[in-house]
């Protein structure tokens, strides 16, 4: 048995984490949320030429081909970093939605531009409250034209293209959903940037007021391939929060060791020790778990839908467990905007929501797990 | 990233599970199946003779304490091939619960401290579960603090005069031998005045009284010592060296890996599945559901914690820390899912006999049963100070007592 990453690719992760150290610092992460720029143009040339977008597309399109073990490893560090650019939207959203569901022609086009950083894509799936569900999707289309309104949409202001999911039919079965491709530059699209509390991600508003739009796949088979992309992101973006528990957890360890209170360490406290080391539980637990979720994905495993639910729960659990504890550890100054830890704690709590909220997995966990013991 | 054997675990693999299809008995496969947690008992059979008489079958074919050495009764098998063994011998495994004490804290104390002649004496009948072993640590004025306890050994001639009282002994009743920390200098700081013996549980002056604990069961005694003496030749480790050896036998307690860990989640799914609550299954309740996602992600965790683990030592690595969060996380997911299963029966959750009780009464019998376990073996907060310490590296507890004979440690809180 080897439930583990093979040398390679934690060499692969080694670099990356080496990459971002150096390109990706808090200060930039800063850049972003001051608002100085959208997202961080800078880095995401360097991902692209370090072949960090491209690493789970195939060679034909552009990309290294390598595999999702590696788009794991990579994904931890970018989440680790809080790295400021469309990541997860362009390339677990949109490039796995591609990759599943585009034709050649669509996938000609836009992976290798996403591989090389040229373009930004998407996932316009949410219609306001609510979690992901055929049901929730109101946005029409009807002969290729899309009227209608998502919010909100991940990085959806900057995006070059969307793919959005729409209305097809009124059976009230999950076949009435579809797909469609939008280049974000065509006419009757609107996108409108939403404050949010994690401005190092933007989320967007896009209306659609008769817009042509490509189909994405089969007609009727847009809840089917969102269900799956939704799995495979679940994954990928739990490896980033595992990331971003890891370097929580070692902020508050750092301050703990050096910050000196009644004349000793205050990580010689029991109370600070075993909050620190309940931290430690969460983002191990949640690291295990996705370790099976990486398996599943990258061997296209049955156990995939139930895999990524465990993954995402836990990850989620354990980057909101050690973000806030984190601050808790800091005291006074993990409550300053010059301290960093509110960064983590943003994007813990932002990324929570994304993909569907933790009652959402739950309940498919569940549904996944009985299905699984039927069976 | 595979689930997959080596080719020589693999063959490894074919060995044992032909063995053990070969040799296992097999008539009390079911019911070693069904009880998963708490006290393992057979309906007309002796457990214990079953136990041993397993035990005994393994060892003569080569099949006991696998990775000791050979001379010693064990097998010199690898890590992996321990734990290939475990997850082969599957429920027959919960037979060994009575060796776990001596297979796995008293052997190895004895491999690294006793001399040449007493291992090849004592190790091959421990191995076999002809002789059973405890370990005589706690102390009613020391458990998380070990070194603080009281019975006395002096030296008289060629022995040793022992006086005291031990607590939480698992199975003193039925061992035949067993090894004895004590106080050999009490002026100087604890941790500098122990010294570490094993005895037979058989010598004059042991009375050994069964604890009844809060759950109304008896699985722990308390052993009483009247000047009961040891030959100096008995003597594990130096004079007042005695700590260090107990870390060697505290270190092992902690190494288990492989034989999955209790969680009591499996149980509670399976519950919830069957229980028709006023609306309907309680498994389609959300809030049901909300609990039994929060702990399933615990259980997978643990189980894919292990993997990883098990990982390692295939590649002939020492697993990382990440092990020791096991019985931290198992022990209150015990507490929670038996109260929880206990609130989702109402009223009648508060019956207790089997035949009256939901699910047999399992749930019951877990909640009253799982203070324990949040303290057997280093209590939650032990195992807190362990992965702070030595995982997250934060410095040790202020120590007050550190620098002070132990004669001169305070023994009263309040008077």
């Amino acid at each position: 048995m080897n439930f583990d990453f093979s040398d390679d690719q934690k060499q692969l992760r080694d670099t990356a984490r080496k990459f971002l150290a150096e390109k990706c610092p808090p200060k930039a992460v800063r850049g972003v949320i001051d608002g100085k720029s959208p997202y961080d143009r800078e880095l995401w040339k360097g991902l692209a030429e370090m072949g960090f977008l491209g690493v789970a597309i195939p060679e034909s399109y552009g990309g290294t081909g390598a595999g999702h073990l590696e788009l794991c490893v990579i994904a931890e560090e970018m989440g680790r970093a809080l790295a400021p650019v469309p990541f997860s939207s362009t390339v677990y959203l949109a490039a796995e939605a591609l990759l599943l569901a585009g034709s050649e022609a669509q996938r000609q086009k836009w992976l290798p531009l996403i591989a090389s950083g040229e373009a930004i894509g998407t996932l316009a799936l949410f219609e306001g409250k609510g979690n992901p569900s055929a049901q929730s999707i109101k946005l029409a289309a009807s002969n290729g034209v899309l009227d209608g309104v998502k919010k909100p949409v991940a990085d959806g202001a900057i995006a070059d293209f969307a793919i959005v999911a729409a209305r097809t039919g009124s059976s009230g079965r999950e076949t009435d959903i579809s797909l469609f491709l939008v280049d974000m530059k065509a006419g009757g699209v609107e996108a409108k940037a939403l404050g949010n509390i994690d401005p190092s991600h933007g989320q967007a508003e896009i209306s659609f007021k008769k817009c042509r739009a490509e189909p994405l796949g089969s007609a009727g088979e847009g809840w089917s391939v969102i269900s799956q992309v939704l799995d495979r992101a679940a994954v990928l973006l739990a490896f980033e929060q595992v990331g971003g528990a890891d370097r929580a957890l070692e902020m508050g360890r750092d301050y703990a060791l050096d910050r000196i209170a009644f004349g000793r360490p205050i990580g010689s406290f029991q109370a600070i020790k075993h909050m620190l080391a309940d931290m430690y539980v969460s983002a191990t637990l949640a690291r295990s778990n996705c370790y099976y979720g990486a398996w599943a994905l990258s061997t296209n495993a049955g156990e995939l839908p139930e895999a990524a639910a465990a993954a995402r729960i836990s990850a989620t659990q354990a980057f909101q467990h050690c973000a806030k504890n984190n601050i808790q550890v800091h005291g006074g100054m993990g409550f300053t905007w010059e301290f960093d830890c509110h960064l983590y704690y943003r994007r813990a709590n932002a990324t929570a929501l994304s993909l569907g909220s933790l009652s959402y997995w739950e309940d498919a966990l569940i549904d996944r797990m009985r299905k699984r013991n039927a069976a | 990233m595979n689930f997959d054997d080596t080719q020589q675990e693999a063959a490894f693999r074919a060995e044992a599970k032909a063995w053990i299809a070969a040799n296992a008995p097999k008539q009390y496969e079911e019911e070693l199946k069904r009880s998963s947690l708490g006290r393992t008992v057979l309906k007309g059979a002796n457990i214990l003779d079953v136990a041993k008489a397993w035990q005994k079958k393994k060892a003569d074919a080569g099949w006991a304490c696998l990775h000791w050495p050979k001379e010693y009764g064990g097998r010199g098998a690898s890590p992996i091939e321990r734990v290939i063994w475990q997850q082969e011998e599957g429920a027959f495994g919960k037979l060994s619960f009575t060796f776990i004490i001596g297979h796995g804290m008293c052997g190895p104390t004895m491999m690294a401290y006793a001399g040449e002649e007493h291992k090849r004496r004592y190790l091959p009948p421990l191995a076999s579960g002809e002789d059973i072993w405890c370990q005589l640590f706690s102390e009613p004025a020391g458990g998380s603090d070990v070194a603080g306890l009281r019975t006395r050994a002096e030296k008289r001639g060629d022995e040793w005069v022992i006086n005291g009282q031990k607590i939480w002994t698992s199975g003193a009743h039925y061992s035949d031998y067993g090894i004895l920390l004590t106080r050999t200098d009490p002026n100087v700081p604890k941790h500098k005045g122990l010294t570490m013996f094993f005895l037979s549980m058989k010598s004059p002056g042991i009375e050994i009284r069964p604890i009844k604990q809060a759950n109304g069961n008896s699985d722990f005694n308390e052993v009483y010592f009247t000047d009961v003496k040891i030959p100096d030749s008995q003597r594990l480790g130096a004079v007042n060296d005695g700590w260090n050896v107990s870390l060697t036998t505290l270190m092992n307690e902690r190494m288990s890996i492989g034989a999955g860990i209790a969680t009591g989640f499996p149980e509670l799914f399976e519950f919830c599945s069957n229980l028709m609550l006023e609306e309907g299954p309680a498994i389609e309740d959300r809030s049901v559901r909300a609990k039994l996602a929060h702990w399933a992600v615990r259980a997978s965790g643990l189980k894919y914690t292990n993997m990883r683990a098990i990982s390692a030592l295939s590649r002939g690595e020492r697993p990382g820390p990440e092990n020791s969060i096991g019985k931290l996380v198992a022990g209150s997911m015990i507490q929670d899912i038996s109260a929880y299963a206990l609130d989702l029966q109402g009223a009648v959750g508060v019956l207790s006999s089997p035949e009256e009780a939901e699910a047999a009464g399992k749930f019951q019998a877990m909640l009253m049963r799982a203070p324990g376990t949040r303290i057997e073996g280093g209590t939650d907060e032990i195992m807190r100070n362990i992965i702070a310490e030595r995982v997250l590296g934060l410095p040790g507890d202020i120590r007050v007592d550190k620098d002070v004979p132990f004669n001169q440690i305070p023994t009263k809180g309040r008077s």
